[in-house]
């Protein structure tokens, strides 16, 4: 899933519900796999399927309106369980990006560590953005990462989302966390060997 | 002038990454079977081993069936989950607490009743539920299996400092009302979201007045306001529950380590993001009418009006109405359990209200330890005789119906009045409707199959 993040212009999947919680994006039945490949199958599983397994028309990855890698969600996506299934599901599905107007924490951070890049709007431009894809289902947005941007073309609004610039870093190299903090094993052991406290 | 939180966190970072986040030290690391498989595959593809083995603790909780735990489990995706862990901590040599062993039971259990997570820790696990060990006096939360994974390989953690806020708690709880009613009551006032890049450090006479088990009630709960943890400064309460537990220090390394806890509070000027303070004797026992733990509302109260289109999706998900109030409404299961309440007092809180009564009769309940010690001192207790004299059987230790990924689930349509700290769909199975209340009101609904203020029985 390591891949390098730069500038991307996509259509979207709108799903405008507020406080998504994690149980929604991969159910716990759906959990017990013991590798992370997979779990595109059963994203929003209950929502996008009926108890037999037929799709349910109404739900929006159903839709052959909408398609792309970008995930428009409403506030507070995210949260819930910290299964890090919700952010496998969703990388692979095929989405690269979530736009929301407000992330949990926990949820955020997987996305990032799985190179899905959370992008944080205001509520505002995050309603447009609604609007627009309703009344056009081929409403691009452009996602610039380098300037920190995002853009809907049908609006021409463009708003500047919050990244820090350790993990922009990361996404755009495609490096993870691990990579980087095993560089630095003998500051940990000079930590260990400095402390006073258990 | 330092906050309890400060004070732990920076006692722990090894460094700050410029325009990044911090490294922080982990003391204790805890694994359950489903959020760590691929991080044990991770650190085996880098080739790797923990870095830290003997301050990482393993025990399968979720997939456990809560009957005939000493037979191999009946679902084979389940069995083998449990098998991976078990199969993991062996190779990597880590500590392993197995179905059957008596030290095993659900993670947020185990750990505080052991007194493995101890005053001024950092502690994390794969399990947004991880907040509850801050009930000690710890900084401890929740983090995906990428997390896990790094924790593994280095026993540190990269992670953005987030904001503090004390939430203070005033006044006097009345009758019947649990600190699982404080934190509904909290989260309905904030909503789920209300607490999103901070951690909290609760406080106040309320606060201070709680039992061990109803501190790790609320702090379990944080998560569900949207902090990543929650914490209580440690106090006398705290060293009594400690001393003399399994890995507590004893002797002369209890006396230092007790001092060391004992400057862990915050400083009286210390400066917080946000304080927000609420006042406790306006709290009454609560229920959830929705499907988020914020939608939470006092038992004698009108289901509010709904605002928006995931209010609306939300009552259709339960068949409830905007304005009805939930009282007399029949039920179909109860569940007594979970991190949330599964200790020896839940348990204690449930018999109280049911001893000499009869279970409902078309009321399924499932009632569920946290774990086998919680599990003994039922019996010790002899609160087993109360509970099979009215009815209800005790099931063997796990997650359970919390989230159903074992054969505990609630089918589609029915009703369960749950311990739990998640009333999702389908979190309790596909369908279920899940009401979330306190073991009293629980166990009041068990009795007479109804929605019921469980004041009527104190």
């Amino acid at each position: 899933m390591k891949q390098k993040f730069n500038v991307i212009k996509s259509t979207c999947v709108p799903l405008p519900l507020k406080n998504v919680d994690t149980d929604q994006i991969i159910p716990a039945r759906f959990l017990k796999a013991t590798t992370k490949e997979g779990f595109g199958d059963n994203l929003f599983r209950d929502w996008r399927y009926n108890a037999d397994g037929s799709p349910k028309k109404d739900f929006i990855l159903n839709n052959p309106r909408y398609k792309g890698v970008v995930l428009v969600a409403g506030k507070n996506f995210g949260c819930g369980s910290s299964r890090e299934h919700a952010a496998w599901a969703i990388a692979d599905y095929g989405f690269r990006i979530v736009i929301s107007s407000f992330f949990a924490d926990i949820h955020k951070n997987n996305e990032l560590n799985n190179f899905v890049l959370p992008v944080q709007v205001s509520e505002r431009f995050l309603e447009h953005l609604f609007d627009s894809i309703k009344s056009d289902p081929n409403t691009e947005v452009i996602v610039d990462l380098p300037n920190q941007t995002v853009t809907n073309t049908a609006t021409n609004e463009e708003e500047h989302f919050e990244i820090n610039g350790y993990k922009k870093y990361c996404l755009e190299n495609a490096l993870d966390d691990i990579d980087y903090i095993l560089e630095n094993k003998d500051k940990i052991v000079q930590f260990e060997q400095a402390r006073q406290h258990v | 002038m330092n906050t309890l939180f400060d004070k732990i966190w920076d006692a722990h970072v090894v460094q700050i990454i410029p325009d990044g986040p911090q490294q922080l030290y982990i003391d204790r690391l805890y694994c359950h079977e489903v959020t760590s498989p691929q991080a044990f595959e991770g650190l085996r593809r880098r080739g790797l081993k923990p870095f830290r083995p003997q301050n990482i603790y393993c025990m399968p909780d979720h997939n456990t069936p809560t009957h005939d735990q000493d037979q191999p489990i009946a679902d084979p995706v389940s069995r083998k989950q449990v098998d991976t862990l078990a199969r993991n901590a062996t190779e990597f040599g880590l500590n392993h607490f197995g179905m059957m062993h008596p030290k095993n039971g659900i993670i947020h259990v185990v750990g505080p009743e052991r007194a493995l997570t101890l005053p001024g820790m950092t502690i994390v696990c794969g399990d947004s539920h991880t907040s509850t060990h801050g009930a000690v006096g710890a900084v401890a939360f929740g983090i995906g299996t990428s997390e896990v994974e790094m924790v593994l390989a280095s026993q540190c953690i990269l992670q953005q400092k987030p904001k503090t806020m004390r939430i203070t708690i005033n006044g006097k709880l009345g009758k019947g009302v649990t600190a699982k009613d404080l934190a509904l009551y909290v989260m309905s006032q904030i909503t789920t979201s209300g607490a999103t890049g901070y951690f909290v450090e609760y406080a106040g006479k309320v606060v201070q007045s709680l039992s061990m088990e109803g501190r790790l009630t609320l702090c379990n709960l944080s998560i569900e306001m949207g902090s990543r943890g929650g914490m209580i400064a440690p106090d006398e309460t705290t060293f009594n529950y400690i001393k003399g537990r399994e890995y507590a220090p004893k002797g002369e390394a209890w006396n230092k380590a007790v001092a060391y806890w004992k400057t862990l509070y915050s400083d009286e000027n210390a400066q917080f993001d946000r304080e927000l303070e609420f006042d406790a004797s306006k709290i009454e026992p609560m229920i959830t009418y929705g499907t988020n733990p914020g939608m939470g509302i006092a038992i004698t109260s009108e289901i509010p009006a709904s605002q928006c289109a995931t209010d609306v999706k939300a009552l259709e998900y339960m068949d409830f109405k905007s304005g009805e109030t939930l009282i007399g409404k029949p039920i179909d299961y109860v569940f007594l359990g979970a991190c949330t309440n599964g200790r020896i007092e839940d348990f204690r809180a449930f018999a109280s209200v049911v001893k000499g009564k009869q279970k409902a009769k078309d009321v399924t309940a499932w009632l569920v330890p946290g774990s086998w010690n919680v599990d003994k001192q039922i019996r010790e207790e002899g609160l087993d005789k109360i509970l099979e004299a009215a009815g209800f059987e005790i099931r063997q230790p796990g997650c359970s119906a919390c989230l159903a990924m074992n054969d505990d689930k609630v089918p589609a349509g029915k009703y369960c009045v749950a311990t739990s700290n998640r009333n999702f769909e389908g979190r309790q199975g596909p369908g279920a409707r899940t009401l979330l209340a306190s073991p009293l009101t629980a166990a009041a609904a068990a009795i007479t199959g109804r929605i019921t203020d469980p004041r009527t029985f104190l």
